[in-house]
């Protein structure tokens, strides 16, 4: 295998973060390699959020180093805007453009951060549109669709601009349980496809399915990474044990 | 299309409706009658119509006496402190959300200092500042005085009398700085609106700040700031009368010369506050029609 393949794309060593006294993150250490898809659990409050939201830089870190495609995320903000190019993100409140279309919201950035032509980014935002099952809704401002097709409209925005790297923060715990199977079906296809992907869910039947490698936080540390069937089957820390179940209890 | 939304109301007289417009109509006819009999007061229209228009014998025509002066200079105060205001508070409401502090700190003390101030008082410190050093070191009284006739026509159209330019100017700064503080609040408050949410979406997709406030902050700040906005457009209408304490000769300057000149203390001020309430009136109906055909585009 040649180094490109081995070598890691999202690269953490020893992140730390800090919220004024409250340290979020505690040496963080973390490897994700082209094609993997790693998914990140842990109980409320203990930092999955404020990691993956460090990989591009929606929150800054203040110890360690993050390099990202080979971009090391510093106060630079041409490396900044570089790697958020290529990393996508999902967020668990949909955050959609709500005073553009659909289609807009999926051409927007292309448009501006890409330079298409408006017709360029169409046809690719037409095409990812149908991916997510929803090209008919292209016209529609956000609040017409349900909350399953607004998060399927969601991570079409983010692959219209061709992303290496796809990462999700809870994108299923705001909606109902009937419309959570159209986004994870869509978030399969997607790791069928190839695409490196971080998911914090607790959807573990996802995580059965289609992770790589199992990273386990609580209170800003990364306590376990192991593949799901390790994890799930033999896991090695008492606090790994004692989420699983729970959460594997109801 | 005309159709208006009140169209859709139950357009039913209950007997709530006939109490109100007895109420209004018995208030009317007191005052009226207090006025007649207490006061003995003579209505008298004929001593003001002149100073609205008159007709010059010699040349044959009506001219714009000093209230419709006065009138047109409340409009030009309205027109360019509205445009000026206007830039002032999206410029500095723009400060206040920035991430640099000393430019949040400039827009910060701007504001404070001038909501906790009454107006008067502002108005009174920085009219006799601006007037006596501002107005100076940019030249504006000799550049008056010096212009050519052509030039001296132009200001003339845009700004009233060449001779009280640089009051007027003076005037318009006070006037704008003024109202600018309150809409620095209203953009402010309108940017800070917009959930985080927002902004992290924006900047994930790899759009610069610039291109997240232009395409995506802003268009929905503007759907928030436009209804307070055109509030304050029109507080702006009323407080320009407030210039007339500095001599500058608007419509509520000239209501106290002609009140005073004529006497008929009434008549005047019935009619100045006609013409306020006709401007103050139609900028509302203009910005309500925008708002409903700006509310029909989206959603
Ligand atoms: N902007 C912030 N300011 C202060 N503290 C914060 C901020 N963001 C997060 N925190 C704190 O950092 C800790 C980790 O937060 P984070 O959102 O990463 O947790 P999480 O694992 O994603 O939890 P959840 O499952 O509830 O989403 C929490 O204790 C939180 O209160
Ligand atoms: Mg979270």
């Amino acid at each position: 295998m040649n180094e490109s393949v081995t070598a890691p794309v999202i690269e953490l060593s020893g992140v730390s973060k800090f919220f004024d006294q409250f340290q979020a993150l505690r040496e963080v250490d973390m490897d994700v390699r082209l094609g993997e898809k790693v998914v990140v659990c842990g109980p409320s409050g203990s930092g999955k959020s404020t990691m993956i939201r460090c990989i591009n830089r929606l929150e800054s870190h203040d110890q360690g180093r993050i390099v990202v495609d080979g971009i090391e995320l510093t106060h630079d903000m041409g490396n900044i805007l570089a790697v958020r190019r290529e990393v996508g993100m999902v967020f668990q409140q949909f955050n959609l453009f709500p005073h553009l279309t659909v289609l807009e919201n999926c051409t927007l950035a292309p448009m501006r951060a890409r330079k298409l032509s408006r017709e360029e980014a169409n046809r690719v935002a037409m095409e990812y549109l149908e991916r997510v099952q929803i090209p008919d809704q292209a016209n529609k401002y956000p609040a017409q669709l349900s909350g399953g097709q607004q998060q399927r409209v969601a991570i079409a925005r983010s692959l219209c601009m061709k992303p290496r790297i796809m990462l999700f923060d809870e994108p299923t715990s705001a909606l109902d349980p009937e419309m959570i199977k159209e986004v994870l079906d869509v978030m399969v296809e997607l790791a069928k496809e190839g695409m490196t992907m971080v998911v914090v869910t607790h959807e573990m039947g996802f995580a059965k399915t289609v992770a790589d490698k199992m990273v386990f936080m609580d209170h800003g540390e990364i306590v376990e990474v192991a593949p799901p069937q390790t994890f799930f089957n033999d896991p090695q820390s008492d606090r790994t044990k004692q989420f699983l179940s729970q959460i594997l209890s109801h | 299309m005309s159709s208006m939304p009140s169209q859709d109301r139950k357009r039913k007289i209950s007997w709530i409706d006939f109490i109100v417009v007895a109420v209004v109509i018995g208030f009317f006819v007191f005052i009226a009658q207090r006025i007649s009999s207490v006061l003995i007061y003579k209505w008298d229209w004929s001593m003001v119509a002149p100073y609205i228009f008159y007709f010059d014998d010699d040349t044959g025509e009506w001219v714009a006496n000093l209230l419709v002066q006065g009138l047109a200079t409340t409009v030009r105060l309205a027109l360019y402190g509205i445009v000026i205001s206007a830039l002032i508070g999206v410029i500095m409401g723009f400060c206040r959300t920035v991430n640099n502090l000393f430019l949040r700190m400039v827009a910060r003390v701007y504001v404070e200092f001038i909501r906790n101030m009454p107006p008067i008082v502002f108005i009174f410190v920085f009219y006799f500042f601006i007037s006596s050093q501002i107005m100076p070191l940019l030249g504006v009284d000799d550049f008056a005085r010096n212009a050519s006739p052509a030039t001296l026509e132009l200001i003339r159209f845009f700004a009233g009398d060449p001779l009280l330019f640089s009051n007027f100017i003076s005037g318009l700064i006070c006037l704008a700085m003024f109202e600018g503080a309150y809409i620095t609040e209203i953009v402010r408050a309108g940017i800070q609106s917009i959930p985080r949410g927002q902004w992290e979406a924006a900047t994930s997709v790899g759009l610069s700040r610039f291109h997240v406030l232009r395409y995506v902050i802003l268009p929905q700040a503007v759907q928030r700031i436009v209804p307070p906005l055109a509030n304050q457009f029109i507080n702006l209408i009323k407080d320009s009368s407030i210039v007339s304490l500095i001599s500058i000769q608007e419509l509520t300057f000239m209501a106290v010369e002609v009140g005073v000149s004529t006497t008929r203390v009434f008549e005047v001020w019935i009619i100045t506050a006609v013409f306020y309430f006709v401007i103050c009136y139609g900028c509302a109906y203009t910005f309500t029609r925008m708002e409903r055909r700006m509310g029909r585009s989206r959603r």
